[in-house]
């Protein structure tokens, strides 16, 4: 009846997970509870659940973003600490199969339940006001995606409490991940929650594809969308190039794991080697699909706050298409050790070194962006003056290891280790902590607190390199990644030094949390009453803050790269409010997305534990709620154009 | 992929025409007609027995991609003038990606069975 | 000031109305499906891609040569072409609005989708029967996974379009359910496409080689 599950799944014995079990046990029921309490239910169901809204979405999005940071860099601490008090003669507090747990949950959580979201979430949130259009291609598509996404954050976040996580490593390699080297459900929470997930990111790049190409605001071309339309084009373009990959291999290794499958395994003819190659084919376009939408958040920044039109626009348009092609060439310099001789790693390495070239093209855009500009020091610009310092030495360690010599002395070394959080971090988090502080005031109405944003973000960058410069000398001395404790005596000092850098990125998370609180508690004085706070130049700033739910009461015009710069200088920005409106076609909420996604998460969870009457019943049960939708004929309605006006009136009051 | 047409809401004719547009019987007479000679040319070339296997294989890989060109362009109305549309340009990316994907990994792999397993 | 604006609100008041026009028109669900269908086109080929990988491993096990049978194949092919054109007339008569001619097509397509589902079955209960299983070898994981996931496609779509008859018999040729009887289309005739590539690579080449 419950096949594998019985009350011995949960891990009473070992304290620190229970500790931590608790703690999101309390959080939860504090938090439902309070809703209870001020009866907030049915507000929350009309309104954000089931809203197709896609700025409601894309805050939902980086909610949950924030929530896994949380989750995610408790597991970097605990790395952090137990190498540093298990590297000199200590055994530290985890033993070595929590402590593989812990470090496959960081790398999984980090990259697809931080990062992603949080990049779905600057999309969903900025893609359609930005193209001035009223909201994205499929609304209903894009709550379902999102909910999706929160099943298999929620998968994860179970298996802490019932069962246990894999031992694996974020990607999972075989022939460990087989049955027969992991033959608990850690590998088939990973292997579901990642399925689940991705059917959510793929719908979503299919949805931001079509959205940008189709929804445009007229006389907006393709080379006068604003840049961070652009990227955000490319990213989803890879998405939807790059993530079926994943699903068959994944799907792949979960044959091999419930049906007794040989794609992977030692025996029966498989070959391990070819998942490492299928998953890197999907995995290095990921890491373009985080880093494109940055490098489009740090160009509207830096033209914003320099006051200048964008240094050389057309050739970031070109560097990023560059990019995306490139983005499919390179993926071997991920596995140059695995043996495929010179000719091969010599292609994948030259392959990997010209990247190099677009990318450093963009550096100089945002230079010359700055040069002879009034820069303001806001936090955003903040934020992305500490990229381009940190992401330049990221991408230059980078280049370094493409060299596939280099490469076998390096490779999974702590040097790569502080290689690609250099560049992700210095890149990925660095760009969402801006785009963050940058839009916020459009969410909201209410700027975030300066002075509390520019002391994270001193701590956020200090302890960066605190944290991992001394990898990178752990890493020429030889020290590999993964290791529960280590015997050198002289790597201690380092570890110990790293340790004190992840906590001063603590207390940086620690003032974020503070500046969002303090700002919502001061938030009439932080109120901007313009909806165009930083005197910006893109679209999303020409209607109120927070925008309506139609977005804009009269489409407007795109045909400038600058479009809203364009109008505030011609005086067309803010036609006569008093005059009248059409009536507004709009997609109506559903809680088709959250109850689909509600089926799929049983599904998961049946397939973890092999509850099979449980997984067939779930899986059925979704295609029988979508097509029912697709009998629902009242999928959209019209905003009148008196309620049109009064809202208007009301937002320019 | 740089998007250099300038598109905007024009792009919706071009689509618009390719996938609401009109379809002709005959479209669907040719690419039957010629798929149905390509399925029968592959699959007899093989049955007769007629040619080594190292010939017999490429032949039917160009029999096969030749097919599908027909269907691509008789029943997906995808012809060498949707270059320009969205359809078209998404196509020909793909394409391009398949091309990396299956090639690469044969590459590859193909390389590391020579290297690490000789005599296998 | 006050007159330009009121002006360029007119302005802005015409492209409203181009915009009303356009949100419905079908284009824009179509380019959406047809970027979903580029993803699975990729998928298939990282599972083509294994296939090809590991087609020689049969670790002692039979090859694709003592396994298949090339007039079997044959049938199956026959039976998606022949679907494909009965697609095909489908669309045309939903041209002419024939209503009722569209669901015959409709319907004759199902049963030839079924004939291909139901020879598939078979041959996989047979390979099965005869110890050449999923289980047994690299090479037959990938078969099965690839020829597998090809029907499911094809069941999926053969579920699709009993939805899809229903939807066109309660409320006719509307301009949604041509919008959809468009995107079934491309979806069919792509999954033949798929299966051009499996009976080159799966059948041919194996029994040849």
């Amino acid at each position: 009846m419950m096949g594998k599950l019985t009350l011995s799944a949960i891990p009473y014995n070992i304290p620190i997970v229970m500790g931590a079990v608790a703690g999101m046990i309390i959080a939860a029921v504090t938090v439902l509870g309070l809703v209870t309490y001020f009866r907030l239910w049915g507000y929350l169901w009309k309104n954000w659940l089931t809203s197709v809204d896609h700025k409601k979405i894309g805050v939902m999005y980086i909610i949950l973003a924030l929530v896994m940071l949380l989750r995610g860099f408790a597991d970097a601490l605990m790395m952090r600490s137990q190498q540093a008090l298990a590297s000199n003669g200590g055994a530290g507090y985890l033993p070595p199969e929590h402590f593989d747990q812990v470090f496959t949950a960081h790398g999984v959580i980090m990259i697809f339940f931080m990062a992603m979201p949080f990049i779905v979430g600057l999309m969903n949130f900025v893609v359609p006001l930005q193209l001035g259009a009223r909201d994205v291609a499929f609304p209903y598509i894009n709550n379902m995606a999102f909910w999706l996404t929160v099943v298999g954050a929620l998968l994860i976040n179970i298996s802490l409490a019932i069962g246990n996580f894999a031992r694996t490593g974020w990607l999972a390699y075989p022939p460990l991940s087989e049955l027969h080297y992991s033959p608990g459900v850690g590998v088939d929470y990973y292997l579901w929650a990642l399925q689940i997930a991705g059917v959510g990111t793929l719908m979503g790049g299919v949805n931001f594809i079509t959205t940008i190409l189709k929804m445009r605001a007229p006389g907006m071309t393709m080379m006068k969308m604003p840049i961070f339309c652009w990227t955000a084009l490319c990213a989803n373009i890879l998405i939807v190039a790059s993530f079926p990959i994943l699903t068959a291999t994944l799907g792949m290794l979960a044959l091999d794991r419930y049906l007794g499958m040989h794609f992977f395994t030692n025996s029966g003819g498989g070959n391990p080697m070819m998942y490492i190659n299928l998953i890197w084919t999907w995995g290095h376009p990921e890491v373009y699909i985080l880093i494109l939408p940055c490098f489009g958040v740090f160009s509207e920044v830096i033209a914003t706050f320099s006051r200048k039109p964008l240094f050389g626009y057309k050739s970031m348009v070109y560097a990023t298409a560059c990019i995306t092609v490139l983005a499919f060439v390179v993926w071997l310099h991920h596995f140059f050790t695995m043996g495929s001789g010179a000719n091969v790693n010599a292609f994948f390495g030259i392959a990997t070194m010209v990247i190099a070239i677009p990318t450093g093209a963009k550096i100089f855009n945002w230079l010359f962006t700055m040069f002879r500009g009034q820069v303001e020091f806001s936090v955003p610009v903040l934020w992305t003056i500490g990229f381009m310092v940190t992401f330049t030495i990221g991408g230059m360690t980078g280049v370094l290891m493409a060299v596939p010599p280099a490469d076998f002395v390096l490779h999974n070394s702590l040097f790569l280790i502080a290689h690609f959080h250099n560049v992700i971090i210095g890149g990925v988090v660095f760009g969402c902590m801006a785009g963050m502080n940058y839009w916020f005031p459009k969410a909201f109405g209410f700027k975030l607190d300066e002075r509390l944003g520019k002391a994270s973000f001193w701590c956020w960058i200090v302890g960066f390199y605190i944290a991992f410069m001394p990898l990178y000398a752990l890493g020429m001395m030889g020290m590999t990644r993964r290791m529960d404790r280590v015997d050198n005596p002289v790597w201690h000092v380092y570890l110990i030094v790293a340790a004190g850098g992840a906590l001063i990125i603590a207390a940086g998370i620690g003032l974020q949390i503070l500046q969002i609180v303090y700002s919502i508690w001061k938030r009439v004085e932080l109120r901007d009453l313009t909806g165009d706070p930083w005197n910006a130049r893109t679209l999303e700033w020409a209607t109120s803050s927070p925008p309506a739910d139609y977005n804009f009461a009269r489409t407007p015009d795109g045909s400038s790269i600058d479009a809203y710069w364009e109008a505030k200088r011609k005086g067309t920005a803010h036609p006569n409010p008093a005059a009248s409106y059409r009536p507004i076609h709009m997609p109506s909420n559903t809680g088709t997305g959250i109850i689909v996604s509600g089926f799929a998460m049983a599904m998961g969870f049946a397939l973890v534990w092999h509850i099979w009457w449980l997984a067939v019943a779930s899986f059925a049960a979704i295609p029988v709620l979508i097509i029912n939708h697709s009998f629902n004929e009242n999928r959209s309605f019209y905003v009148p154009g008196d309620v049109v006006a009064r809202t208007e009136a009301a937002a320019s009051r | 992929m740089d998007g250099s047409t300038p598109h905007g809401h024009g792009g919706h004719d071009a689509a618009h025409a390719e996938s609401g547009g009109h379809i002709s019987l005959q479209a669907y007479m040719i690419g039957f007609t010629l798929s149905v000679i390509l399925t029968a040319a592959a699959f007899g070339l093989v049955m007769a027995g007629v040619m080594p296997a190292s010939t017999a294989i490429p032949v039917a890989f160009a029999l096969g991609a030749v097919q599908m060109a027909v269907h691509v362009v008789c029943f997906l109305h995808l012809t060498p003038g949707s270059a320009k549309s969205w359809n078209g340009v998404a196509f020909l990316f793909t394409v391009v990606v398949v091309a990396i994907l299956v090639g690469g990994s044969l590459w590859v792999m193909y390389n590391l069975n020579y290297n690490m397993m000789p005599g296998a | 000031m006050t007159v330009q604006s009121q002006v360029v609100g007119d302005d802005l008041l015409l492209h409203d109305l181009e915009e009303e026009a356009h949100h419905d028109d079908g284009s824009m669900t179509t380019l959406g499906f047809w970027i979903y269908l580029m993803s699975d086109c990729i998928l298939f080929s990282a599972i083509f891609a294994t296939f090809a990988v590991l087609h020689n491993n049969t670790a002692g096990g039979p090859d694709a040569k003592s396994l298949f049978s090339l007039p079997y194949a044959a049938v199956e092919t026959g039976c998606l072409l022949l679907s494909s054109l009965t697609y095909g007339m489908a669309m045309l008569a939903m041209q002419r609005d024939a209503k009722a001619q569209v669901v015959r097509w409709l319907g004759v397509t199902l049963l030839l989708g079924a004939g291909f589902m139901t020879l598939e079955i078979h041959e996989f209960m047979d390979l099965i029967a005869q110890g050449a299983g999923p289980d047994r070898s690299a090479f037959l994981s990938s078969f099965f996974t690839l020829v597998g996931t090809h029907g499911l496609h094809v069941l999926s779509g053969m579920v699709w379009m009993v939805v899809l008859i229903t939807h066109v018999l309660r409320r006719g040729l509307t301009p949604e359910n041509r919008t959809r009887l468009m995107c079934l289309s491309l979806f069919w005739h792509f999954l033949d496409i798929v299966w051009i590539g499996v009976f080159t690579l799966v059948y041919l080449s194996g029994v040849a080689a």
